[in-house]
């Protein structure tokens, strides 16, 4: 090479702006928001844009969105049974149809709608009324039979010769999938420029709490005073309700999902089933994406078992006969803190001070913008958001329990 | 997978057996006579420990027995596996 060239590379575009500051923790804020996956920025976001709350801090352990916000399999939707989760996940839906504008931001959110499919005679009966019980609601929702089924997925496999034959499915055209790294990006970048301090490699190792109030943590990066406290740490909650002094109702599991090379597009919607169990979709970068019931054990491994994603593809195969030659590229796991009734924790903890966001299980994704919208009220207010009422810890006491472990749709 | 060491057929993949939860949690003595909350404690709430924790695992495709496992939650390492009416190791 001559002196005077220039070296390959050298003309490419500078290293963009940061999207966020790298701030140091300060001694003290109003609120201490411990993880930093989509709930805590969310969070954080609504703290700022809704109640000009910015004297507040989002903890995180590792990176920001390298938990289960980096793990699951983007599915967002509102079609459950019950009208208290009907409503938290459609006003979570609202959101995200706003939410590209509202954070400047492309976030690939594309509503090419969700089916659910029906292989037996009950699962046509639960699933019709599902159906009624979301139009009732004022959700989109479509009972489609096995042509209908069809039309909407051609490559599903609707043959009377399959194992478990498809029978009909509900739609919900809503429905559909985002870019799960750019919803972070988007919200971290907010939150930070509303002045929130986001600050990863900051594990928390204590929660102080004096007369029933919590007063600070204690983290890897020194104590941090805090007014208020908001636990957004999805399979971790349990570990750090242990410091704060109580037990919650959880159980922490890993949940596997993979994605196969990437293809031309063959898939145009998203499909879950629960009878066959397996849920896919196509990523926009080409990938088919399909996550796995949660593994039997609890664990803290952020990996499972390979029989479950052997099974899982057992299933993508009877539904989807055409995925046969796809090559698997990489599996992953996440840790998913699953509830007796598949639904969440959201308000009071009984330690004043500290709010729970937990218990969102296998779902967690699609409530992102919805979560951090009601738990940034509860926290503001101290007093726990209208949507979150029917999901707060003593349910499991007076029994009045939002079971939706049939729309939760992933098996545990 | 794990290897689980089943105490009457020894180790084999997990695969062939059951999970069954946290392990010696008993019936209430007297159902009737608890409160909503110790009622409430018995039915859903049970250890999410980070470390090691005693669960039931079932031989289910085996000899179908089950048994207690101590297994740690954050490495998957199975520390003991004792039979039922076995008094469990200390973990410290």
């Amino acid at each position: 090479m001559s002196a005077g060239t220039r070296p390959p590379g050298a003309d490419l575009p500078e290293h963009p702006d940061h999207l966020w500051r790298e701030p140091d923790p300060k001694r003290s804020y109003d609120v201490v928001i411990v993880g930093g996956g989509g709930h805590g920025l969310a969070t954080a976001h609504y703290l700022a844009r809704a109640h000009g709350i910015t004297n507040v801090a989002v903890l995180e352990r590792g990176w920001l969105a390298g938990g289960n916000m980096a793990r699951n399999t983007t599915i967002i939707r509102s079609n459950y049974l019950w009208d208290e989760s009907a409503a938290v996940y459609e006003f979570a839906l609202k959101l995200w149809e706003g939410l590209e504008a509202e954070l400047d931001y492309p976030l690939l959110f594309s509503q090419r709608g969700v089916l659910n499919l029906a292989h037996s005679l009950q699962d046509v009966r639960d699933s019709v009324r599902r159906v009624e019980a979301n139009r009732l609601g004022g959700i989109d929702a479509e009972w489609l039979d096995a042509d209908g089924v069809r039309e909407v997925c051609p490559i599903v496999d609707i043959s009377p010769a399959a194992r478990y034959p498809v029978l009909g499915g509900t739609y919900q055209p809503r429905a559909g999938i985002a870019k799960h790294d750019h919803v972070a990006w988007a919200l971290a970048r907010s939150a930070d420029a509303a002045g929130v301090d986001l600050i990863q490699g900051c594990e928390v190792t204590g929660i102080d709490v004096r007369g029933g109030r919590v007063t600070g943590v204690r983290t890897t990066r020194g104590s941090i005073a805090a007014g208020r406290v908001a636990l957004c740490a999805a399979g971790h909650t349990s570990v750090l309700a242990a410091m704060a002094g109580f037990e919650l109702p959880l159980q922490s599991h890993p949940l596997q999902a993979l994605v196969s090379e990437l293809l031309e597009p063959v898939h145009p919607t998203v499909v879950m089933s629960n009878a066959v169990h397996v849920y896919v979709s196509q990523a926009h970068k080409g990938e088919l994406v399909m996550g796995a019931g949660i593994d039997a054990y609890t664990a803290y491994t952020q990996r499972g078992a390979f029989h479950v994603v052997e099974r899982q593809m057992a299933a993508a195969l009877e539904l989807f006969p055409v995925f046969a030659r796809a090559h698997v590229l990489r599996t992953w796991g996440g840790i998913v803190d699953v509830t007796p009734d598949a639904s969440p924790i959201v308000g009071r903890s009984p330690v004043a001070g500290l709010y729970l966001n937990c218990g969102w299980g296998t779902g967690g994704f699609k409530a992102t913008p919805g979560a951090g919208a009601i738990l940034a009220h509860t926290v503001a207010h101290d007093e726990p958001h209208p949507l979150a009422r029917p999901f707060s810890l003593d349910r499991f006491t007076t029994g009045a329990l939002v079971d939706e472990h049939g729309a939760a749709a992933v098996a545990h | 997978m794990l290897l689980i060491p089943c105490p009457w057929c020894g180790p084999r993949d997990e695969a062939e057996f059951t999970y069954g939860g946290q392990a010696h949690v008993p019936y209430p003595r007297d159902p009737a006579a608890l409160t909503d909350e110790e009622w409430a404690r018995y039915l859903f709430f049970r250890d999410n420990p980070k470390g090691p924790h005693a669960e039931r695992w079932c031989h289910t495709i085996s000899c179908r027995r089950w048994f207690n496992v101590v297994r740690d939650t954050a490495t998957n390492e199975v520390l003991a596996a004792y039979r039922i009416g076995e008094a469990g190791p200390v973990i410290s």
